[in-house]
């Protein structure tokens, strides 16, 4: 399990990497944090020619707060988010998400931005950023370009993002103090992807309320329904009606993966409305 | 340097020992926690290069050609090149069996996914790849045998054709079932699978090979429990001498029975080092062994109980499907897991009437090999549900089913229906130590209240006997080619007073290099940090067959133990010499031997010995201070372990999630050695059972393609899925064995897919679920959860 060969360069300079990536013609990839494309490679599922390391471009691994926004830089690893040092668009919800990822020591390495970019329907930050309202900026030799999450990831690997883009930054709107959030990941022991994921978040100053389910087998699954009936009633929908509503989706979701969407939509709603 | 733990160290005859019983931290674990260990991947030895195999993607097919790249026909060899190596082939004297030819490469077929078919060489293990990619091979596929119970039928497609069907071994056990099943007021019918598993130690496998000019030899370093095995395997299968073979086994990180056979990749590897004269090392990665290892547990049971009202058990009727793979792994064979089922399955039970049928059938799968355990987790699970089965078709508590049921402490030692003989041991106490450490009343309260509230808790217990350390006539009459006698250990005092232990046994995490260390202290009364204990090299080791059936302890154990007393009757007799008294008078203490108050160390003894035998007498014995001794126990049979597990789940019937929240292990191997080592042997034999119970599963398609060949898929449980288990401990000393000692290494695995899966049926009694199959993953769990009430909801 060794990987083809291949090149690697550490630009510092954002024209040397897109240069390169534009050089390469289709033969060259970015790589972040490596705990995805790491074992693709190992396994010569992904053979580059070259690898481009973004880690150390400039504003990568920044975090700050705008007025309205949380901004990350993409190669921001999950283990600083865990850890506290990313300002939170609503309390705790980023600190939450990333301790649920992986193990400490992919924590360590992997990164919010390369999460986003492999696009893995059962990776949590495809489906934590697209209930916060999130999007990304993505740059390419033409300059920067915003796209909202729900734009963004297009289905199981496959994202809006050009081959000669990468990921620069992502965009979390701030939410008001009195919004709620609930996550809840279905997974087969501690550190595993998702078997199902139920992300809520609710703000009553913006008047938002996002259902999403995340582990389906695409791109995260949103809900105008099921968050219509949490503003409504303050509750959750029965299992049953929100079995009804997955069964309707258009994807193909088994009955068990139904089955578990539908529990982890329901305990994430519950647990954002619990201490409300 | 061994620290002692607070409390340990007793004071025996007022000094400190170090010998049996003690709990004594681990010599060997300084080199492994500091990363000082060297195993096979640490090894590096002048013009070394790596392997790496070419593997068979299908799963059943013909090989129509094999192309070397051009240019690199010398660094790529074939089953053509290597020509004169015998296929492995492990012969069985049992009637029925069909031996079965496994090519270390491929040879007109390959029969599983991962089976090798061409080894490559070059300066790294990613050359060695690259180069492994460009060999191009062309099949013609054939049908795949995936399901045991199909393949039995006829006009499945044929593994070996030759035999006309797919059956390693057909086993009978006749008794008179026929009438019972008239006659028996209860009759429990049952279908259990297990799935089938990867052992994953934590070091693959890995083997070094060079030939050694000077010596005239084949030098393999290799990570294996059986050195002096592999040293017979890899002679008999390359057709050289046994003196032309040396084996070392270097620090191994784990085995669990996948290193206890001859691997197809250690004759292959040898091959190519003699043939190139170069060090040529692979080392297997994860993809590897969770493909081409996916080896073991896979069973099927079809079973009928007859009990009275009461639930006492009047016979068993069984028939048992093991899915062995393609292969019979040598020397164990394909049979032994299938004679270890049929024989242990009525476990620690005593009734009179039994009947069993065993298949072994081969599939497009790897050959199957003995696990920790070796099929009595399967039969454990099998007999412990079919326990709680009664229980519940008679109303009662399960555990006092399993008490009433089990053979009583009066009736040792007892032979049982299969002609085990049980030597020592109170089996229906172990349950009753468990009930009690787990509060079963109070449990039953608590359970109901919880219902009450919407939540599923459950108990499951489970009970079983570890035939461990059996011996030459219960290999024998397994038919398999190599059979173990006595085994052998050297001790000897070295010229600076200090000891040095030679076993041809390995350690490869069990702890072995301070048991026998103790063992050796226990006569010489050596402190362990002046023992050095010496194994795995069959160049400096007296014959061992090695670490498997828990006999490590008990035959290693016993043959240090021996060599040990006749070493200590000698030095008696040369201290009585330096002391000027009668050699009964000797006393050894600390490390010296005593008349009265005077006393001479055993420096002082060898020094005289080796460098001042002019202070000896002319007619001093000159055996010297080296002993070599053979063991064996009084009985060849075996001696039985037993061991209660009980459970406390808790089941969220909305995600099919199980959740250990109690665990508790009673257990009597004997005389504890090292209580120490003993409950890490525990710990860890109970995780392994607890990923049988509910993580690990290899799955496969149709075509027999494994869709579990990464760590994603095929999920290990980490510590945050394992419970704190709690430990209690009886010692019934073996009358038949040197200090009692029973064997223990495998005992803790065989346990919990019955008690966790008892006691997720008892948690999901409400529902009118019972689970039949491990592992119980959340899936299968709400599976069984929503089928049942849609039957409910059809009902209504
Ligand atoms: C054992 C294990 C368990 C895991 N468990 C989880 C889990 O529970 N939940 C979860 O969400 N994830 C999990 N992961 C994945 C982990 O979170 C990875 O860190 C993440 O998916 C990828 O981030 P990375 O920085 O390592 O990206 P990389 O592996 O470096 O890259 C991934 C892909 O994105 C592309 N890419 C990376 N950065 C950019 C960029 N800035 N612009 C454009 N393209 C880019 C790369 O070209 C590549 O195709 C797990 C991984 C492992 C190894």
């Amino acid at each position: 399990m060794k990987p083809a060969p291949f090149d690697l360069i550490r630009p510092t300079d954002p024209a040397a990497a897109g240069l390169a990536l534009a050089a390469g013609d289709g033969t060259a990839k970015v790589v972040s944090g490596s705990q995805s494309l790491g074992p693709m490679l190992n396994l010569r599922l992904a053979r580059p020619e070259q690898l481009i390391d973004v880690t150390s471009l400039p504003g990568l691994t920044a975090m700050r707060e705008t007025a309205t926004h949380v901004e990350i830089g993409a190669a921001v690893t999950h283990a600083r988010i865990e850890d506290g040092e990313c300002p939170e668009p609503i309390a705790g919800i980023l600190h939450h998400v990333a301790g649920g990822i992986a193990y400490r020591a992919v924590r360590n390495r992997g990164t919010i931005g390369g999460s986003l970019c492999h696009a893995d329907p059962a990776a949590d930050w495809v489906t934590a950023m697209t209930a916060l309202g999130a999007s990304v900026i993505a740059t390419g030799p033409g300059g920067a370009r915003e796209i909202a999450m729900t734009d963004f990831m297009l289905g199981a690997y496959r994202t809006a993002l050009a081959t000669n883009e990468i990921v620069t930054l992502i965009r979390i709107p701030r939410h008001s103090v009195e919004a709620r959030w609930g996550y809840y990941k279905i997974c087969r022991k501690v550190g595993e992807f998702a078997d199902a994921i139920g992300a809520f978040v609710a703000d009553p100053v913006s008047r938002t309320c996002r259902v999403v389910f995340g582990a389906t087998g695409g791109a995260p699954l949103l809900s105008a329904e099921l968050a219509g009936h949490v503003a409504r009633t303050g509750a959750p929908a029965e299992i049953a009606a929100v079995k009804e509503v997955l069964a309707n989706s258009g994807q193909a979701l088994s009955e068990i993966k139904i089955h578990q969407l539908a529990v982890a939509h329901r305990r994430s709603v519950l647990e954002a409305l619990a201490d409300a | 340097m061994p620290r002692r733990l607070p409390g340990a160290g007793v004071q025996r005859n007022g000094t400190l020992s170090t010998g049996i019983g003690e709990r004594v931290q681990r010599k060997e674990d300084r080199r492994l926690l500091n990363g000082q260990a060297k195993f096979v991947g640490d090894i590096r030895l002048p013009r070394q290069w790596e392997a790496a195999f070419v593997r068979s993607p299908l799963a059943h097919g013909h090989i129509r050609a094999i192309r070397k790249p051009a240019g690199s026909e010398s660094r790529v060899f074939t089953a053509a090149d290597l020509s004169d190596v015998r296929p492995i082939r492990a012969e069985s004297s049992l009637p029925s069996y069909n031996a079965s030819d496994q090519y270390p490469l491929a040879r007109d077929k390959v029969r599983f996914v991962g089976e090798c078919v061409a080894i490559c060489i070059a300066p790294t293990r990613a050359e060695a790849e690259d180069l492994a990619e460009l060999v191009e091979v062309e099949f013609d596929p054939l049908p795949a045998v995936v399901d045991a119970l199909k393949a039995r039928e006829l006009g499945a497609a044929l593994l070996h054709e030759e035999w006309g069907n797919n059956l390693f071994l057909t086993t009978y056990f006749d008794g008179d079932i026929e009438g019972l099943r008239r006659t028996a007021p209860v009759v429990v019918e049952r279908e259990y699978s297990t799935a089938r598993q990867c052992m994953n130690p934590m070091e693959g496998k890995g083997t070094l090979a060079h030939w050694d000019e000077k010596a005239g030899q084949l030098v393999v370093y290799t990570s294996t429990q059986v050195p002096h095995l592999i040293r017979s395997g890899l002679s008999q299968f390359l057709g050289l001498d046994q003196g032309q073979v040396r084996v070392i086994a270097p620090d191994v990180g784990g085995g669990f029975g996948y290193k206890c056979v001859l691997q197809p990749e250690e004759l292959s590897v040898s091959w190519v080092a003699r043939r190139t004269g170069r060090p040529i090392r692979w080392t297997e990665d994860r993809r590897e062994h969770l493909v081409a290892g996916a080896n073991t547990r896979q069973h099927h049971y079809r079973i009928s109980a007859f009990a009275d009202e009461r639930g006492r058990i009047l016979g068993l009727d069984a028939e048992i499907t093991v899915d062995v793979g393609a292969y019979s792994v040598w020397p164990f064979t394909a049979c032994l897991e299938a004679a270890q089922a049929g024989g242990n399955l009525p476990g620690p039970y005593d009734f009179g009437t039994y009947r069993c049928r065993t298949y072994s059938v081969a599939t497009n799968k790897p050959a199957f090999t003995p696990y920790r355990g070796v099929a009595r987790p399967g039969v454990c699970f099998a007999m412990e549900l079919t326990i709680d089965a009664i229980a519940h078709a008679v109303g009662r508590e399960p555990s006092e089913i399993r008490k009433e049921n089990l053979v009583p402490a009066a009736k040792m030692p007892y032979t049982n229906v299969t002609k085990k003989f049980y030597d020592s041991g109170d089996y229906p106490e172990s349950v009753a130590q468990a009930e009690r450490a787990i509060d079963l009343k109070g449990f039953r309260e608590r359970q109901q209240a919880a219902r009450k509230a919407g939540r599923y808790l459950g108990v499951g217990f489970s009970t079983f006997t570890e035939q461990s350390a059996h011996g030459t006539k219960v290999f024998a009459a397994w038919g398999l080619p190599l059979v173990p006698g006595y085994d052998q250990a050297m001790v000897k005092i070295t010229p600076s007073g200090s000891v040095e232990v030679r076993s041809g046994n390995h350690s490869f995490g069990q702890g072995l290099e301070t048991t026998l260390a103790q063992v050796a202290s226990e006569w010489l009364t050596v402190d362990v940090e002046r023992i050095s204990v010496v194994m795995g090299d069959t160049g400096v080791t007296p014959y061992s067959t090695g670490a498997y059936a828990s006999r490590g302890m008990v035959m290693s154990g016993g043959a240090v133990s021996k060599a040990a007393e006749v070493l200590a009757g000698r030095i008696r007799r040369h201290a009585a010499h330096l002391l000027q008294c009668r050699a009964e008078d000797v006393r050894l203490a600390e490390g010296k031997a005593w008349h009265g108050v005077a006393h001479v160390s055993f420096e002082d003894i060898a020094r005289v010995w080796y460098l001042r035998p002019d202070r000896l007498p002319d007619d001093v014995e000159t055996t010297g201070l080296e002993v070599t001794e053979g063991y064996k126990p009084d009985i060849d049979t075996g001696v039985f372990t037993y061991a209660t597990h009980a459970a406390i789940v808790e089941v969220d019937p909305e995600t099919g999630k199980v959740a250990i929240e109690d665990y508790f292990i009673f257990e009597d191997c004997g005389r504890r050695v090292n209580p120490l080592i003993l409950e890490g042997q525990a710990y860890g034999g109970a995780a392994q059972g607890i990923g049988t119970a509910l993580f690990e599963e290899v799955l496969y398609d149709g075509n027999g393609q494994p869709l579990t060949s990464t760590l994603a898929d095929y999920i290990l449980p980490g510590p945050a899925e394992l419970p704190h288990f709690r430990l209690g401990h009886a010692e019934t000393l073996s009358p038949y064995t040197r200090h009692g000692i029973k064997g223990v290494g495998e005992g803790a695995a065989i346990a919990p897919g019955g008690a966790i899966i008892n006691a997720v049926n008892d948690a999901l009694r409400p529902f009118g679920v019972e689970l039949h199959s491990i592992p119980a993953t959340p899936e299968k769990v709400l599976h069984a959860l929503l089928r049942a009430r849609a039957g409910q909801e059809a009902a209504e």
